[in-house]
């Protein structure tokens, strides 16, 4: 991690888009509720979000993005994606996300890179996953139930608290 | 028991993200010995970091681009081959590219 240089979780992430408690039962419904959340606050083309979404489930295929520890960071390249966007959802229930360790996803990090843009993807996944390895973010967040207590959450870690 | 080290330079364009550190850490557990990966602090403030070769999460924070330098560290009975094969997966870029 660049000490200089370090990227902060609200530089890519849209608060506005944030879901505190989703909607959705399964691992495809809860991308296509974050990706529609971020379309509908203007973060991404409205007209790219059924094609967002199918890169997005067709990556999960490929392998899962549930890495363990109850959290998912379903990711991809779009060439409709202009400026590298990031949304947090909270499930209350949990999502099969076919997760590394078979337990159910309580927090998704969904993150949507343009292309050629590979060393900030690493930055931004870097970032995500050094907050996400701390028990108490990882427990706070699956807490959180408002956007605001997640914004709240995610502003102390890019402090450093 | 003695460890084993190797440095390795990562190749391929897009560097180490979620796949290939994905496919490094399977291939990583499938062997006995404790395996780390280690990234020298370098200029513009990257620091120095040590990470658990069989965690993608870890690996993952390596934030490891095209062009960095990684060593890879295995102790145990199997340390050898370990270090040998995760090298080339490394070297044959993950077979991303040609």
């Amino acid at each position: 991690m660049g000490k200089n240089a370090v990227m902060k979780l609200m530089e890519f992430i849209v608060a506005d888009a944030i879901v505190p408690e989703l909607a959705a039962t399964t691992r495809d419904e809860a991308i296509r509720e974050l990706v529609s959340s971020l379309s509908a606050v203007g973060a991404i083309d409205t007209g790219a979000v059924d094609d967002i979404v199918a890169a997005l489930v067709k990556r999960e295929k490929t392998g899962s993005t549930g890495f363990g520890k109850g959290v998912a960071v379903p990711h991809v390249k779009h060439s409709s994606v202009t400026k590298m966007t990031a949304v947090v959802g909270r499930s209350v229930g949990g999502l099969d996300f076919a997760a590394l360790d078979s337990q159910p996803v309580y927090s998704i990090f969904l993150l949507l890179s343009p292309d050629n843009a590979a060393q900030q993807h690493l930055q931004a996944m870097n970032i995500i996953f050094s907050n996400l390895q701390k028990d108490m973010f990882r427990r706070f967040l699956r807490q959180s139930d408002s956007k605001q207590k997640i914004v709240d959450l995610l502003e102390e870690a890019d402090a450093g608290k | 028991m003695t460890a084993v080290t190797r440095d390795i330079i990562i190749l391929n364009s897009l560097g180490l993200h979620a796949r290939p550190a994905m496919q490094f850490v399977d291939l990583a557990n499938q062997f006995q010995a404790n395996i780390t990966v280690h990234k020298e602090a370098g200029p513009d403030g990257v620091e120095a970091a040590t990470v658990d070769g069989k965690s993608v999460m870890q690996m993952i924070t390596l934030e490891a681009t095209q062009g960095t330098s990684l060593r890879i560290e295995a102790e145990g009975d199997d340390a050898e081959e370990a270090v040998e094969q995760l090298a080339k997966l490394v070297e044959d870029k993950f077979g991303e590219e040609e």
